[in-house]
């Protein structure tokens, strides 16, 4: 069955959007991602522009974020004080990203910018993963025990605050950094950014790890909001017939995901998220490296000068 | 089919019975409207008509004229990136030619070219005229092939069918990613390779129901559109979360 989806102007096949939320959903539900990296691209390979998928499922993030957060807060593991600074920087940095996103849309090079940002996390996240999935099997092996770093130059900054959920006394710079960082990424690749806030919350921040993942979904529903505002105003790309659609397709698969996780081992999937990652990222280099099917493109309709 | 004769049976008999003043073309389109709705997947429209006395039939569908922006990649770095543009005046968004015969038998070049019939015809100049001229017939042809591509711009020329003498009839396809606006439909009779009469009847394509809504609304109240997908999102994510839990 096809359906017009109004912002992107294409007509795409519903159970193909379905099975991609879906699948993607099923993906965060296992390991607890946020999905956004691998949805997005998905979209580029099926043809929906780049801009478009970027807002769009900067929107969809919203959706999932809060259904996400939902149940972190019911068991108290949301540090609202935390959260409100990593907005504070959040806001900042969705705000830049999408001043940035716009005025690179408007030289034409908006499209290969995304897709390389894409490849560049795509990469790190990739070979880190499997990295790290590969030491987990050989430690379950070899009954190591694990070892958490510190790094302690952060509690030399000036402005320091105390969070008491988190139990910490830092410089609220730190936290307005990342989050400003992160904003920049919703803004530019349609990410929550989860994948780099957690581990950064939890090695930089020293956050307790039970606090983390609620409190960077409370962070990531309100610089995906700012982000999907702006894009709508200045860009107007953001689809919510399909950002709708993807949500209701990832509700069902996070739900089979979630399940799922708890019966099968942990560190053989997450190696095979690994490789998923990185054949998402090495189609997307490819895809800039080749030479394109036309040299010449159309940049769309302009205004009278 | 049965359909399409009668109502040609039907112009076939207005024509006859009114008396035709000097009137040597007559033509109507099975719809003036091309809805796009949620299902929408292409549609074909059925141009039909008759004519007073021989001659071959030439039709032209315009889609809107905009200024359009064409971009050309060069290598960087090892990768492909956007490194010139050019802006064409006057691009129609959607352009198709059928006739009843190929096109080089019915009209001269000169002909052709007046009427801006078939895609090489197209008047398409690039708001910098400063630019040499064989960069912009480079852009040009690109753009055509992009259009081509896209399925907007008809590759080949479609067939006018005669169904006798008079009665003449060709079906108009637009695909499901066609550009909204009004279009133009130019009709020609030729004999002898010349125009001798052409009439012209525009159509609209326009998003109909919930996606012109919501298109709409995206684009005149952009605030209240992306306020409203985060309550949307907030909504949809909340039942999401309170459903998953009593599950």
């Amino acid at each position: 069955m096809q359906i017009y989806l109004p912002i992107a102007e294409m007509s795409v096949n519903i159970f193909v959007i379905l099975g991609m939320g879906g699948v993607v959903g099923f993906l965060s539900g296992l390991f607890g991602v946020g999905g956004g990296f691998l949805m997005t691209p998905l979209l580029f390979f099926i043809g929906v522009p780049a801009p478009v998928a970027v807002a769009t499922e900067a929107n969809q993030i919203v959706a999932s974020s809060v259904s996400g957060v939902l149940a972190h807060w019911r068991r108290g593991n949301v540090d609202f004080k935390m959260g409100l600074v990593l907005v504070a920087g959040g806001a900042l940095g969705s705000t830049l990203g999408v001043w940035l996103f716009t005025f690179l849309r408007g030289i034409g090079h908006i499209d290969v910018v995304i897709r390389l940002a894409y490849v560049a996390f795509l990469s790190i996240i990739g070979a880190l993963m499997l990295a790290e999935s590969i030491r987990a099997i050989l430690r379950r092996k070899s009954r190591t025990p694990l070892k958490r770093h510190h790094h302690y130059w952060v509690h030399g900054l000036p402005f320091k605050v105390r969070f008491r959920r988190s139990r910490l006394y830092i410089s609220v710079l730190l936290p307005i950094a990342l989050g400003f960082l992160a904003g920049i990424l919703a803004a530019i690749m349609g990410v929550g950014g989860g994948f780099l806030m957690v581990p950064a919350m939890i090695y930089l921040l020293g956050m307790p790890t039970v606090m983390v993942v609620g409190t960077s979904l409370f962070q990531i529903i309100f610089v995906t909001a700012n982000v999907t505002v702006l894009q709508a105003v200045n860009n107007q790309t953001v689809d919510v017939v399909l950002a709708m659609l993807l949500l209701v397709g990832a509700v069902f698969g996070a739900q089979l995901g979630a399940r799922a996780s708890s019966r099968l081992q942990g560190e053989h999937l997450r190696s095979l998220l690994a490789l998923v990652v990185l054949s998402v990222c090495a189609k997307l280099a490819y895809d800039l490296i080749v030479v394109p099917v036309d040299l010449y493109s159309l940049g769309g309709v302009v205004g009278s000068p | 089919m049965k359909r399409v004769l009668q109502v040609m049976a039907v112009v076939f008999g207005t024509l006859s019975a009114a008396p035709a003043v000097g009137e040597d073309l007559v033509v109507d389109l099975s719809g003036t409207m091309v809805p796009i709705t949620t299902g929408f997947v292409g549609s074909d429209l059925l141009l039909f008509g008759a004519t007073e006395g021989a001659g071959d039939v030439v039709v032209v569908v315009r889609g809107t004229q905009g200024d359009e922006r064409v971009r050309h990649k060069g290598k960087t770095a090892g990768i492909w990136i956007n490194r010139d543009e050019m802006i064409f005046n006057g691009v129609p968004g959607f352009y198709s030619v059928a006739a009843s015969r190929p096109l080089d038998e019915v009209l001269i070049a000169a002909e052709q070219f007046d009427n801006q019939i078939g895609s090489a015809n197209l008047r398409l100049t690039a708001r910098d005229p400063a630019r040499a001229r064989i960069e912009v017939e480079a852009f040009r042809e690109a753009l055509i092939r992009n259009k081509q591509r896209r399925g907007l711009y008809r590759t080949n020329v479609g067939k006018v069918l005669f169904i006798d003498n008079r009665l003449f009839r060709t079906s108009i396809h637009f695909p499901a990613n066609v550009p909204v606006g009004t279009y133009v439909v130019d009709i020609y009779l030729a004999q002898g390779g010349r125009v001798i009469s052409n009439k012209t009847t525009l159509l609209e394509v326009r998003k109909f129901g919930f996606e012109a809504r919501v298109f709409d609304l995206a684009h005149r109240h952009s605030l209240i559109y992306g306020l409203l997908a985060i309550l949307i999102a907030v909504v949809a994510g909340w039942f999401a979360g309170v459903v998953a839990r009593e599950r």
